[in-house]
């Protein structure tokens, strides 16, 4: 067998072994479904009818659910990069791990298979949320195309954060540290466009809104699903994509072949 | 691959490594034949666990050369890779997979084949008696059985070169026993084993050659009987019904350790046929009598204190 036949065979074979893990510890799965999901119906049916009022003289709780979902799908990928943050450093504190190292397999295949795994729970957890969303009233007005792209911007930044967060799971010592880790990704949606409108905020912090990673993101999810303006949006949101996965990735590689100290 | 059997399976020179400013190997030679148990004895902190993560490519050295199964793990460690099994002191088992989830993982990261792998994976739940349990997650398993999970789990992708780091420690006896048994027909199916143990007794009871290792550097390396011979330090005990003779003998003989509570005197001694007959010839012209006798020989207990000059921390620890 070829060199990249063995990375596709062992990588493959990784990723059967997270989702057994996932199966077998399925109450993280709950936990990273749940959370997105919690929020959605507390920002309709909580603050909804204010912040509908917000976006405009038609506005109420209906406009609002349409303007919530992409921050709430943004949501449910930050959730989701949990995942591979705690499970990669449950397996460093075992022994498992130093024997991948000692046997001739492809030697990132432990990393991308925590990646691929949690690449399919997180499309798995959009699903879910995305159907709830459905239930209580969002009409997107998406052609196929436009979801099969919705589905690939959500794809590339959930793989960007599971590289980052895998490397976050390899700096952190303890599996406690490496769940603290990804936590400001979550705040970041809250901090960009997915809840109110950057205009409604202040300069100083209006500046990172439209600035920071997820604000293009969530700007490129919100037109493809409801045909608002996307504008240079899309480029900047792959851009962001491709710069995360790549430092993230750099960086989990390098932290996964340092030599384990004593 | 080109195999002589002369070829040694290990070659060590020269094999340093320091973590910081803390030198933990100070230049090791070593060498293993193929198909021999090579034991590496010493107490905690010696360096025993960086040899084996040296040689099984967890780790890098900072000097010397290391060869195993004839490639160099610094330039060819998928080679040596795909010749070694390492079973480490803390369990290398998936806790979250079942016994044989984690068996059938080893076989697909061997590419054996999903039949094969089927196949190796029941024989060896079978052969280490955990067919049983093979369904059960690993972890509800007992030290005892993680431990030959372990091991079964190394031996899916045949190696030929085993690296054992402590395998035994912190069992009971009984399971240490079990891991004997394995061991010895692992290597009667000619396989090479390096071990590393502080226990003793393990390592008198497995290995063709003893190293031991102290703070970094080799102060010793022979077979057990060699080690053993280098040292004195044997004696015959006796022991007596009465207080009297006791006295008597211990007057006669002079140098001698007396135990008045357990009755008993220690007589130092070669061990040799001729020496106990003149000592019991001496005895009986006296017409003292001696209850019991037995011949005590160095083990490598007294091998180790007397190379190493200090009692050993650890041998509280030997059983």
């Amino acid at each position: 067998m070829s060199t990249l036949t063995y990375a596709v065979a062992d990588s493959a074979t990784m990723l059967r072994r997270q989702l057994r893990h996932m199966q077998r510890y399925a109450s993280m799965t709950v936990m990273l479904v749940g959370m997105p999901i919690t929020f959605l119906l507390l920002f309709v049916y909580v603050f909804g009818g204010t912040l509908g009022a917000g976006l405009g003289p038609s506005g109420g709780r209906a406009e609002y659910v349409e303007y919530v979902v992409p921050g709430i799908l943004l949501l449910a990928v930050t959730t989701g990069a949990f995942g591979p943050a705690i499970s990669v450093a449950m397996d460093m504190t075992e022994g498992i791990v130093a024997r991948f190292k000692t046997m001739a397999i492809f030697r990132p295949s432990v990393l991308t298979g925590h990646v691929l795994g949690s690449l399919i729970q997180t499309m798995h957890s959009l699903t879910v949320v995305t159907g709830v969303a459905v239930l209580i009233g969002f009409r997107p007005n998406a052609t196929p195309v436009e979801w099969v792209a919705v589905a690939g911007v959500l794809a590339a930044i959930t793989f960007a954060l599971a590289w980052l967060c895998v490397a976050f799971g390899l700096v952190a010592k303890t599996v406690e540290a490496a769940s603290n880790l990804p936590q400001p990704l979550v705040f970041l949606p809250f901090l960009g466009s997915g809840f109110v409108p950057t205009d409604s905020m202040p300069t100083w912090l209006r500046w990172f809104a439209e600035h920071q990673p997820f604000t293009p993101i969530m700007e490129t999810v919100r037109g493809l699903l409801l045909g608002t303006a996307i504008g240079d949006s899309g480029v900047i949101a792959v851009a962001w994509c491709a710069a995360i996965a790549l430092v993230g990735y750099v960086w989990a590689k390098r932290l996964y072949n340092r030599d384990p100290v004593g | 691959m080109t195999t002589t059997p002369t070829r040694p399976a290990i070659s060590v020179t020269g094999l340093r490594k320091s973590f910081g400013d803390k030198l933990v190997l100070d230049g090791i030679d070593l060498e293993v034949a193929q198909g021999t148990v090579f034991a590496l004895l010493g107490p905690n902190g010696a360096g025993k666990t960086t040899t084996v993560n040296i040689l099984s490519t967890l780790i890098g050295a900072d000097g010397g050369e290391v060869r195993v199964a004839g490639h160099d793990v610094a330039r060819d460690p998928d080679a040596v890779r795909a010749a070694i099994g390492v079973t480490g002191q803390f369990s290398a088992v998936d806790k979250l997979l079942t016994g044989e989830e984690n068996l059938l993982l080893m076989a697909d990261l061997r590419h054996v084949g999903r039949r094969e792998g089927r196949r190796r994976a029941a024989e060896l739940l079978e052969r280490f008696d955990l067919a049983e349990a093979g369904g059960k997650p690993a972890s509800t398993y007992s030290g005892g059985m993680l431990r030959r999970l372990d091991l079964a789990m190394t031996l899916v992708g045949d190696p030929r070169i085993i690296f054992l780091d402590e395998p035994t420690a912190g069992l009971d006896p009984r399971s240490r026993r079990t891991m004997w048994e394995l061991i010895r027909e692992l290597v009667a199916g000619g396989v090479t084993i390096f071990l590393t143990t502080q226990y003793l007794e393990e390592a008198d009871e497995l290995a063709d050659r003893i190293a031991l290792l102290d703070h970094g550097r080799l102060i010793a390396e022979g077979s057990p009987d060699a080690l053993k011979r280098r040292i004195p330090g044997g004696h015959i005990s006796l022991r007596f019904a009465h207080t009297g003779d006791l006295e008597a003998a211990a007057d006669m003989i002079g140098e001698a350790l007396r135990d008045q509570e357990a009755l008993t005197l220690q007589v130092p001694s070669d061990g040799s046929v001729k020496s106990l007959r003149a000592l019991l010839d001496r005895l009986d012209g006296a017409a003292i009598e001696v209850e019991t006798l037995s011949i005590h020989t160095p083990d490598l207990d007294d091998v180790f204190l007397t190379l190493t000059g200090q009692p050993d921390k650890e041998r509280e620890l030997v059983r």
